[in-house]
């Protein structure tokens, strides 16, 4: 029995959006060394849709595939959308992941907020 | 292709172990306890079996019992040592904090139940101090329970001075020796050794066999009630097959021991070499007093599990004491033990190669392992923070 879905390897051994953004509009970073998993996110938005978005993870295949599942998930989507993703929404479209490893997905979930907080406390207008 | 290079983990059975099983399957399944003479044979094998690891440690053949591996030696070891000394109004136990969890766990157990335990540091290198042992022994002392060597770090301990110095405080002393039996020289006499544990599958015997060295005179306590196999010591019918692989295996390991070592030995050093080009890296444990095929490395900036699975994508089979893998939140005890912080104790690779690892795959892991910890460390925000200032190295 393999560890991760297939789902979950192909995302890890060839991440999408990994990288960064040099002028990103929203930049979050969740986890800690102690833990052993920590995801950088950065997002482009124009006219309230996430144009673009890039990540950095320090962390195991869970959270690598987890930060590259997310992205995928939020690009091209409305920022209301975006602020809306669960960690459930990501771990599903992974297939599943191991229970003892649902909290790399909570990290990927958090790191997306945190990206969007940022952006909002950069235009409090735009907050709702 | 596959490199195995998790020998630590498991070895690959002997070929002469599984031959040596095979009629014993197939047609001398008798029970040893059968008084016939069919079930005698089967005693026989036993017996042989006994008598053959016992001359390899230097033991008497009535000084050892045979376990389902390491784990229940350790705790039948650690259990009967506690309870002597409960009897004698002793209730202090020296041990370590590296010490593999069949120990740990065993002694956390003991702890509840009124027993005191000191740990001693195993400082940076991943060693005991014999002095600091001696420092540690007081008049309620019962035990000291000090592994060869480390399974994850292969520090290979001072076992004959430990030894000594538990002789002349007259306290017991046991060793788990799984990493060490079949790889490296052990005489029970000689070293002072009271209990000893070891496991068949870490010397290419089967998995869940083992045994228990008792020494003459220290009373065990049944971890298992039932039958008189085992002198008593050990209710159950025998695990003949796997009994008589494990002896098969460790004498063919005996008999080559020298030379493996030093074959093995001067792979793991290029190995180290190697791996210490990585910038940012520190081998963790002494650099010469370890196992002859261990390697064991912190790359600062990147987590375990994923360097994992990218080397097995590659063919290369090994472990790593990160969180991720452990399944825990926190990284290998062990690296916590001697002093690694959690920042760079999740980014462990242990790489423990077996008597037939070449010079072609050492090269290979070296390719390999410098290629996918630059690959992992160019999207890790962590290495990035450590690049830019942001953030101070470690290593
Ligand atoms: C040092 C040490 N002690 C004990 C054990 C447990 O041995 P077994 O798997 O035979 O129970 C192991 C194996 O993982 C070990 O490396
Ligand atoms: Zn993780």
């Amino acid at each position: 029995m393999a560890l991760y879905s297939e789902k979950v390897m192909d995302h890890f051994r060839n991440p999408r959006n990994v990288g960064v953004i040099e002028d990103a509009d929203g930049v979050g970073e969740v986890g800690n060394a102690k833990c052993g998993d920590i995801m950088k996110m950065y997002l482009k938005i124009r006219d309230d849709v996430v144009t673009d978005v890039k990540f950095e993870t320090f962390g195991c295949g869970s959270a690598i595939a987890s930060s590259s599942m997310a992205t995928e998930l939020i690009k091209g989507k409305p920022v209301s959308e975006a602020m809306k993703l669960t960690n459930k929404a990501v771990a599903e479209a992974l297939d599943g992941l191991p229970a003892y490893k649902m909290h790399c997905s909570v990290l990927a979930e958090e790191a997306i907020q945190s990206a969007l907080t940022d952006y909002y406390s950069r235009h409090p207008e735009k907050r709702e | 292709m596959r490199i195995y290079a998790d020998n630590a983990a498991t070895t690959q059975p002997s070929h002469a172990a599984i031959e040596a099983m095979l009629p014993l399957l197939w047609e001398g399944y008798g029970n040893p306890s059968s008084l016939y003479t069919f079930g005698q044979r089967a005693k026989e094998a036993l017996e042989q079996a006994r008598a053959d690891i016992a001359e390899v440690i230097r033991a008497d053949p009535k000084e050892l019992v045979f376990t389902s591996g390491g784990s229940e030696a350790d705790n039948q070891a650690i259990l009967s040592a506690a309870e002597l000394g409960r009897k004698a109004g002793k209730r202090h136990i020296i041990s370590t904090a590296f010490e593999h969890h069949a120990v740990l766990h065993t002694l956390n157990k003991l702890e509840k139940d009124g027993f005191t335990l000191t740990l001693l540091d195993v400082h940076e290198n991943g060693m005991v101090r014999p002095e600091e042992l001696e420092a540690a022994i007081g008049d309620d002392t019962c035990l000291v329970t000090i592994m060869s060597a480390n399974n994850e770090i292969g520090t290979v301990q001072p076992v004959r001075e430990l030894g000594a110095i538990c002789a002349k405080h007259a306290v017991l002393f046991h060793t788990d020796a799984v990493q060490a039996v079949g790889h490296l020289p052990v005489d029970v006499k000689a070293d002072h050794i009271d209990l000893l544990s070891a496991s068949a599958h870490k010397f290419h015997g089967p998995k869940g066999v083992g045994f228990l060295y008792a020494r003459k005179g220290v009373r065990l306590t049944n971890l298992i009630e039932g039958g008189a196999q085992e002198n008593g010591r050990r209710g159950g019918t025998e695990n003949v097959p796997g009994i008589v692989g494990m002896a098969t295996a460790l004498k063919e390991s005996a008999a080559r021991m020298a030379e493996n070592a030093e074959r093995i030995s001067a792979l793991r050093d290029r190995l180290i070499e190697g791996l210490r080009e990585i910038p940012h890296s520190a081998l963790n444990g002494d650099s010469v007093r370890r196992l002859p095929g261990n390697v064991n490395f912190c790359f600062e900036g990147i987590e375990g599990e994923s360097l994992l699975l990218l080397l097995d994508d590659r063919g290369i089979c090994a472990s790593s004491g990160s969180a991720c893998t452990s399944g825990s939140l926190d990284p290998s005890h062990v690296l916590l033990a001697i002093g690694r912080v959690h920042d760079v104790a999740h980014g462990s690779l242990r790489l423990s190669l077996g008597e037939d690892a070449t010079e072609e795959e050492v090269e290979y892991i070296i390719r390999n392992v410098k290629e996918v910890v630059a690959y992992l460390r160019g999207f890790s925000p962590v290495w990035r923070d450590l690049m830019s200032g942001k953030a101070q190295f470690i290593l």
